[in-house]
This record gives C-alpha cells, sequence and structure tokens, in this order.
C-alpha cells in the first residue's frame, strides 16, 4: 500500500471521527436535549468532517497534480545540453532520468541497495544499467553520468516533497478537526455552515464545464504555438500540399485537408436535408399519431447506432457495393473503371447521410411544429392546399430554425471521424472527382497522433494546430447555429 | 362571355394543384421510407454478416499424449514439462492425424503435416495448456476439440471456395478436399462458439480464436469510472444551475459552455485526453482509467441537460410546501426535489452511458488500439490502470486487420455492442415509462 492511500485512509478516518465527535459534543452541550440546538444534530457532525475532510483531500489532489511538474521542471534544469544527443530532445532524456529514477525506487524496495547507496551511485564505479536491469528495469542503454545525478535529484525532490505533503494535509485535516470541534456548541449555526458548504461544492461542479473548455482549449493552444514555433503558419494555413514526412521537411498545409472535409460533408448533407426534411414535414404535418409513434423513434434509432457502425458499413459494404457499379471495368454493373478502392469521398458522403437523417428531421419537426397552427389555418381559409401551405406559409416561417438544425448537422460531419477514418481514404489532394479517395482534418488528426510519437516533431504537434481548428469551426457553427434556432423560438413565444 | 365549369368536374388548375399535393405528400413518404429502408438495411447487414462469429468450426481429434515427446525424464516434473515448447507439441497432432485417416478408412494423399495445417496455430498452444494442467494423464489417449483454421472456418462459412483460394498460402483444394471428408466422417462441424463472447483478441494469425470478452471488461471499468464520476458531478453542477444559481453573466457563461461542449466533436475531447492526462499529468497510455476520464468529460453534458430537464419538471408547489413547513431551500432540494427527480435523471445517465459505451474516436487517440488486448486483468486496480482495449476500439482494430476472417469478428463484435446498447435504453425507456409522472 502506497503512502498516499495510507494518507487519505488517516484523513477519512479523522473525518469519520470528527463526525461523532462534534455531533456528540453538541448534544452534550444541549444536555442531551436536541431540541436546544440550532440545527439538527447531524449538521454538527457534517460540518465537523466537513472541515476535517474537504480542505486536507483538496489539498492533497493539487499536491499529487502540481508536484510531477514542479520536480520535472526543476530536474530539466539540471540537465545540460551535452547529454541529449542527436535526433533526440529533453523529453526523452526526462522519460529516461524518470525510469531510472523509479528503477532505483524498485531497487530499493526490493533490499538491494540502501537508501545512502543509491544517492552515492556513481556511473564509474557501478553499472547502473545491470543493477536495474536485475529488477526487472530494462534501459535502452547505458545510463550517463548526468543523468544519474538528475535520477537521484529527482528522487529526493520527490521524496522530501512527499513528506512535506504528508506532513501538511494531515495538520491541515487536524487543524480543520481542532476547530470544527471546538465550535460544536448548541448555538452555533451548523447548518447554514453546512449549506453554505454544499453550495459551494455545487459551484464546483458546475465551473468543471467550464473548466472542460478552458481544458480543450489550452491543451491545444499551448501545441499548437509550439507547433508554429517550428512550422510557419504560413505554409499551414495558405500551403498547397500535406504530405507529412518524419525526417522532417514536411508540407503540412489544412487547406488540401478541410478540403475533403467539406466535401464529404457537403454530400452528407445533399443526402441528409432533402430526406431529413420531407420526413419531418411528412411527420409533423401529413402523418396520423400512429404512424408518427412508430416511424419517429425508428428514425431516431439511425442517431443511437454507434459511429463505428456506419464506419464499418461504410468500409464493408457501402464502399464495395459503389466499387460494383462504378468499378471493376467489364465485371462492374456500368462497365467502367471509374473506381479503384472501396475508400471514396461518396462512400464516406452517403454513409454520413445517412448518419445525420435523424439529426435533420428530428430537430426540423420540433421546429416545424412550433409554427402556430393560426398560421396554417389562415393559409387554409384563403383556399391553399395543405402543399401549398407547407411550402409558402410553413416552411418560410420555420425557415430560420431549419437552417439552424441545417448548421447543426454540418458540424456534426465536419467533426465526425470514424466514419472517414474507415470509409475516406488517406489521400490529401484537391480534386472534384467524388470516386477517388480523400482525406479530412479528422483522419489526419487520428494518424498524426496514434502509433509512435514524438511531441517535439511538427509532424506531431501538427494534430494539435488541426485540432484547434476543427474546435473553432464547430463551435462557430454551433454558435450561429444556436442564435438562429434561440431567435426563432422567440419570434413565436 | 361567362366561362362554363362545374363544381363536380375539377379545372385544369385545380387538378394541377391536386396532382402538386400528391407529389409533395410523396416525396415525404419517400424520405421516412428511405430512412426505414436505411435502418432495416443497416441492421440486416449486421446480424448476417455478424452471426458467423458466434459459430466456429471446431475438429475433434484424440491425442496420445506421447511420454516419450513430452516426458523424457519420466518423472511428471512440472519444470520439465514446461521446457517443451509447442514446437514439441506439433508432432503429436500429425500422429493424432494419421491415426485418424487409418481408423476412419479415409482416402487422402496429404502429408500428416498439412492435415495439421486445418488446425487453428493455437492448437499447440491449447494442447500444451491441457497437458501442463494435466500431467497424470501423460501416455493416455484424450479427445480434444480443436479450433480449425480461419479458412477452414470460412469454408465451412461459405467464405472460402476453392476457386477463391488459388493464391492463397494457407491453405489447399486437397486440404479442402480432406476437409469435406471429416465433415462427412462426423469429426469437423461448426458449432456455438461461447469463447468470442467471453475469450480474449488474438494476434493478427488466429482469427479463429479472437473474442470479445476481454474489451468487454476495458468497457465495464470505463464505464464505472463515468458512472462513478459523471454521475455526481452532473447531479450537482444541475441543482446548482436549475434551482441555485442567480441570473447573471457567470451562470450564463456555464449555460452557454454546456450547450456548447455538447456540440463538441467527441475527438476533440481525445485530444484534450492525450494532452492533459497522459501527457501532462502521466497517466499509463491505453488505460481504461484514462478512457473512462475522457468518456465522463464526454458524457457530463448530456446528463447536465437531462437532469436539468427532470428538475424543471419537479413543480414549484413541492419546493414552496418544502419550504412551508421550515424547511431551508437546501433540504427541500435534497430531501423532496431530487427524490422526485431520480427516475428522470436515472433515465438521462443511462442514456449518456450507452451514448458513452459506443464512442470510438477518442479512445483512438490515448492508446486504446492498436496492440493485442489478451491479458484479462486479476484486479480492480489492474482493471482501471493496466493497458487494455475496448468494445469499439476493439471492433476497430479488427476491421483494420485485412483478412475477412476479422471482419466477421468486427460484425460479431458489433452485434455485441448493439445488444448492450438496446438493453441500457431498453431499460430506460422501461424506466420512464414506470416511473414517469404527470403532475
Amino acid at each position: 500500500m502506497g503512502t498516499t492511500t495510507i494518507v487519505i485512509l488517516v484523513i477519512l478516518a479523522l473525518t469519520v471521527l470528527a463526525y461523532s465527535v462534534a455531533r456528540n459534543r453538541a448534544l452534550a452541550g444541549a444536555g442531551g436535549d436536541r431540541r436546544k440546538l440550532h440545527s439538527l444534530p447531524t449538521y454538527y457532525g457534517t460540518n465537523a468532517a466537513m472541515f476535517t475532510g474537504v480542505p486536507a483531500l483538496g489539498v492533497l489532489v493539487i499536491w499529487l497534480l502540481a508536484q510531477p511538474m514542479m520536480i520535472e521542471s526543476a530536474v530539466v534544469k539540471l540537465i545540460p545540453d551535452s547529454v541529449i544527443a542527436e535526433g533526440s530532445s529533453v523529453g526523452l532524456v526526462m522519460s529516461d532520468v524518470r525510469r531510472v529514477a523509479n528503477g532505483l525506487d524498485i531497487v530499493i524496495r526490493s533490499g538491494g541497495m540502501t537508501r545512502e547507496a543509491a544517492l552515492a551511485l556513481d556511473t564509474t564505479t557501478t553499472d547502473v544499467r545491470a543493477a536495474l536491469a536485475a529488477v526487472g528495469v530494462a534501459l535502452g542503454s547505458d545510463v550517463k553520468p548526468k543523468v544519474l545525478s538528475a535520477a537521484q535529484a529527482h528522487r529526493q525532490q520527490s521524496s522530501s516533497g512527499r513528506v512535506w505533503m504528508i506532513g501538511i494535509t494531515l495538520a491541515l485535516a487536524l487543524i480543520g478537526f481542532a476547530i470544527s470541534v471546538a465550535i460544536s456548541k448548541p448555538d452555533f449555526r451548523a447548518r447554514n455552515t453546512v449549506e453554505r458548504g454544499i453550495l459551494a461544492l455545487l459551484i464546483l461542479a458546475a465551473s468543471l464545464a467550464v473548466l472542460t473548455t478552458v481544458g480543450i482549449v489550452f491543451s491545444m493552444l499551448f501545441e499548437s504555438i509550439n507547433f508554429f514555433r517550428l512550422h510557419p503558419w504560413t505554409d499551414f494555413f495558405f500551403g498547397p500540399k500535406w504530405a507529412p514526412n518524419f525526417r522532417g521537411n514536411s508540407d503540412l498545409s489544412i487547406l488540401p485537408l478541410l478540403w475533403g472535409t467539406l466535401y464529404i460533408s457537403a454530400i452528407a448533407l445533399a443526402v441528409a436535408v432533402p430526406i431529413g426534411l420531407f420526413a419531418a414535414i411528412y411527420l409533423s404535418e401529413y402523418a396520423g399519431a400512429k404512424v408518427r409513434s412508430a416511424a419517429k423513434p425508428l428514425i431516431e434509432i439511425l442517431a443511437g447506432i454507434p459511429t463505428i457502425v456506419y464506419g464499418l458499413f461504410a468500409l464493408l459494404t457501402v464502399g464495395p457495393m459503389l466499387v460494383n457499379i462504378f468499378g471493376r471495368g467489364e465485371d462492374g454493373l456500368l462497365g467502367v473503371e471509374w473506381m479503384s478502392g472501396a475508400t471514396a469521398v461518396l462512400t464516406a458522403g452517403l454513409v454520413m447521410g445517412i448518419m445525420l437523417i435523424p439529426f435533420v428531421s428530428s430537430l426540423s419537426d420540433d421546429i416545424i411544429n412550433a409554427v402556430p397552427q393560426s398560421l396554417r389555418d389562415g393559409s387554409y381559409g384563403l383556399g391553399a392546399t395543405q402543399s401549398e401551405t407547407i411550402r409558402q406559409v410553413v416552411l418560410p416561417a420555420a425557415l430560420p430554425g431549419i437552417v439552424g438544425a441545417i448548421l447543426l448537422a454540418a458540424s456534426r460531419a465536419i467533426g465526425e471521424t470514424m466514419i472517414v477514418v474507415l470509409g475516406a481514404g488517406a489521400i490529401a489532394k484537391f480534386s472534384g472527382n467524388p470516386l477517388e479517395a480523400m482525406t479530412t482534418i479528422t483522419t489526419r488528426i487520428v494518424s498524426q497522433l496514434t502509433g509512435d510519437t514524438d511531441f517535439a516533431s511538427p509532424e506531431t504537434l501538427v494534430a494539435f494546430a488541426l485540432g484547434l481548428t476543427l474546435f473553432v469551426l464547430t463551435l462557430g457553427l454551433n454558435i450561429i447555429a444556436l442564435v438562429i434556432v434561440r431567435k426563432y423560438r422567440e419570434q413565436y413565444d | 362571355m361567362s366561362r362554363k365549369s362545374s363544381l363536380l368536374v375539377q379545372d385544369r388548375r385545380t387538378k394541377k394543384r391536386n396532382a402538386a399535393e400528391t407529389l409533395f405528400k410523396g416525396y415525404g413518404m419517400i424520405a421516412i421510407a428511405i430512412g426505414l429502408l436505411m435502418l432495416c438495411i443497416l441492421v440486416f447487414n449486421i446480424v448476417s454478416r455478424g452471426a458467423g462469429a458466434f459459430q466456429q468450426t471446431f475438429v475433434t481429434l484424440e491425442v496420445t499424449l506421447l511420454e516419450s515427446k513430452l516426458d523424457k525424464n519420466g518423472n511428471r516434473d512440472l519444470a520439465d514439462l514446461k521446457k517443451v515448447s509447442t514446437f514439441g507439441y506439433a508432432p503429436l497432432l500429425k500422429t493424432a492425424f494419421e491415426q485418424k485417416v487409418t481408423k476412419a478408412g479415409l482416402d487422402t494423399t496429404l502429408k500428416t503435416k498439412a492435415m495439421a495445417g486445418i488446425l487453428s496455430k493455437s492448437a499447440p498452444a491449447d494442447l500444451r495448456n491441457f497437458v501442463l494442467a494435466n500431467p497424470d494423464q501423460i501416455e493416455e489417449t484424450v479427445e480434444f476439440e480443436f479450433l480449425a483454421s480461419s479458412r477452414v472456418d470460412g469454408y465451412l462459412k461459405g467464405r472460402v471456395s476453392r476457386d477463391s483460394i488459388g493464391n492463397d498460402k494457407n491453405i489447399s483444394v486437397e486440404q479442402l478436399d480432406f476437409v469435406d471428408q471429416l465433415i462427412t466422417e462426423g469429426s469437423l462441424e461448426k458449432r456455438f462458439n461461447l469463447t468470442f463472447v467471453t475469450g480474449s483478441d488474438a494476434s493478427d494469425q488466429r482469427p479463429e480464436a479472437a473474442g470479445m470478452g476481454t474489451s468487454m471488461i476495458g468497457s465495464l471499468f470505463m464505464m464505472l469510472v463515468v458512472l462513478a464520476l459523471a454521475l455526481p458531478i452532473g447531479v450537482a453542477a444541475s441543482i446548482y444551475l436549475e434551482e441555485f444559481a442567480p441570473k447573471n453573466w457567470i451562470t450564463d457563461i456555464i449555460e452557454v459552455n454546456i450547450s456548447n461542449l455538447a456540440a463538441v466533436p467527441s475527438i476533440v475531447f481525445g485530444i484534450l485526453g492525450l494532452a492533459v492526462f497522459i501527457n501532462y499529468m502521466h497517466l499509463p497510455n491505453s488505460a481504461p482509467l484514462v478512457g473512462g476520464l475522457v468518456l465522463t468529460l464526454m458524457t457530463l453534458p448530456t446528463i447536465i441537460i437531462s437532469t436539468r430537464a427532470s428538475l424543471k419538471s419537479v413543480p414549484p408547489s413541492i419546493r414552496d410546501a418544502a419550504l412551508g413547513v421550515g424547511a431551508s431551500k437546501m433540504q427541500s432540494v435534497f430531501h423532496h426535489v431530487l427524490p422526485l427527480a431520480a427516475p428522470g435523471i436515472l433515465t438521462g445517465t443511462i442514456i449518456g452511458l450507452a451514448q458513452a459505451l459506443g464512442e470510438t474516436a477518442p479512445l483512438l487517440l490515448i492508446g486504446m488500439v492498436g496492440f493485442i488486448a489478451s491479458n484479462p486483468p486479476d484486479s480492480i486496480a489492474a482493471g482501471l490502470m493496466s493497458p487494455n482495449s475496448a468494445m469499439p476500439a476493439q471492433i476497430y482494430e479488427w476491421a483494420k486487420r485485412a483478412d475477412p476472417a476479422f471482419y466477421e469478428r468486427a460484425w460479431g463484435g458489433i452485434i455485441i455492442l448493439l445488444v448492450f446498447l438496446v438493453t441500457m435504453n431498453t431499460i430506460a425507456v422501461l424506466l420512464r415509462r414506470r416511473f414517469e409522472r404527470r403532475w
């Protein structure tokens, strides 16, 4: 069991103890008569438990998150540039340092070395690599003296950090315990304090959503800045070509990817918008209650199917089917040789279109239903048929909302990953031929960030810049769509 | 001049308008029909292609566990037995086939090596595991059921035919003839394969041995993390926003944020997970814990939105009554509003979990693909921290191994995944029906 676990258990035990001690103390202060207490007895207990547990555990969590980073930045300074070999990076050396430090920990725990001996280790007298290999820590190369001393510093700082952490958190818990028990007198307004504490926790939970957004933006922003330091931004935004090359000197332009993304999304929308819109019109204006209650949930199932299923459907069913029609020369249905592989813009676009049908239909359905009946009645009264009413009265009234729905679907299409990863192919180019393979922003993010990645090369970091662009793009679409939908809703409220 | 017209006869313009009406209605019906047709095609396609994965071809074979091959010292010492590698077991299989041919009087010109080639590459390892578990059975003849190789399995399922194997080094026409003989003899048959549901992934040489079990455990641990984090945080956030938040710019920002987060592409959450949880916090790659954290952030908006809706549906009179008898605002929420909203919250949570269960893209970025998830975790800590796959990631992994036998597994995996999703959604619908209250 690690020291951290023990600390947590001790704090929890103190918390439970605080609960019962404070509760009993408040009751005893009132002479056992709970009517004389300001709050219910449990509130005195909860108050004490809160004071004991929350600050200590909070500090513990922050400490655990912050300590590795602080030590890291202190240790990085110990590594001179001379240690960093050609083609290597600080990150790689640091991971060596961490591995050696961990290895030394294991050696000490297994009794192979005393703490003092580990601190006094010297690469000239001991074969550190062999010593570590003996306990199962494999190192790629011999340990350099600077790396060893950095690892020793790493160990020393983390162990002293751990001592401080234990001391501070336990002290906090004890102080909280003492104060909260001391103030647990009958006239103490325990419930108000507890409720204020709970409210603070609720606010904390609500602000986590903001924190997530901040996290998303910052995690991508920092790495994107790193990317733009290594790679000219003009090439990223205006360059002609996407050709990553892991030996360096890559062309990393977003334009061909953006073209592929927009092309596939356009095909998807060309499939989804007419079908979805007509389905919504039929369901909301023509269909009886029975058809509606059966067809609507059935179509919405399409939205609940995981995208990996659509991806597989594109790769293994729709793609080969299209090749059968447009490819294979004489053996094909049309006898033409226009399509060579199953992955193509059309494959991904069609399947994505199927996926988007329920998005368009459900949202449009809601919006058409929100058009007041009086508008329809007025139109019927003037002698218009139902379809004329829909085309000339209902749809124009619902248009802003429908545009919003289509924008939301477009943002889904742009951000969709699995269908294009499996169905669209990997070739970045500007082409108008829908039967060719093309690639999108999301597929390139996946391919640049999976497998062996080196976070110091522009070829990996470009994924973050792509992600940031994607985020900004979809966020912009969403905000516009939401504003339009909201404006429209207010119109008839 | 008066134009002749009659109410009983439609004039041209009315006819045109009525035709347009019918046409328009027809478009709507066609759209619905296309939508439903796509659903049917999708379901039919999944079931017809994936059902095969639940069946597998097995070969029944009597193997004599020769002491001379397995235990030269004759002392049944486990350490000695372990020294015999799987290569040492291959001859036993050849001998077993030789005996089978003579015993059943099969007519074949195949070499014994080619006969053993119809078995899965995992057959010697199965044999070895059996011997190591039951060393006392050495020198006896034991009946085994081995997996047939994926090509033989494909032959029985109609995926492989004599015409299609022209350039295939793994199987020959003679071997297929031998397979036919074994089928008539009754020792080779296709039957339900539980290993596909419970087993682990296998290397790309042995599609016949691959199963979903381990990745199901990975998904289970991820869902536990999501449930443990997203439910309390989501409910707390909704309670604040719905019951306590003052109307000001801060809460406005939070609300806009939540609705935008719900529409952020899932892959962006994967980038966040990679940057924050793996690169910054140094949590282990491919761990279900990291996957669970990423999916938690993704599921939070869903849970918050549905929880707020169900809190909103509790009538204000409940709150007023509680306040009227002296409860504090906090007490009225926690003692009265929250319990009444619980069924709705539960429904929303289950739907959110179902979404998270099928999500793939973020898992690709935190490394839950690209390896063979063959070791089921042995403890809760290992389940959270040691590399594992998840159901959708496993399906993706199989779809990328360009072998039709793995494609069948991928479709089969989809069936299992969809069974989970359908079950979860059905529970959600039933809960809603059972506990829904009209005020």
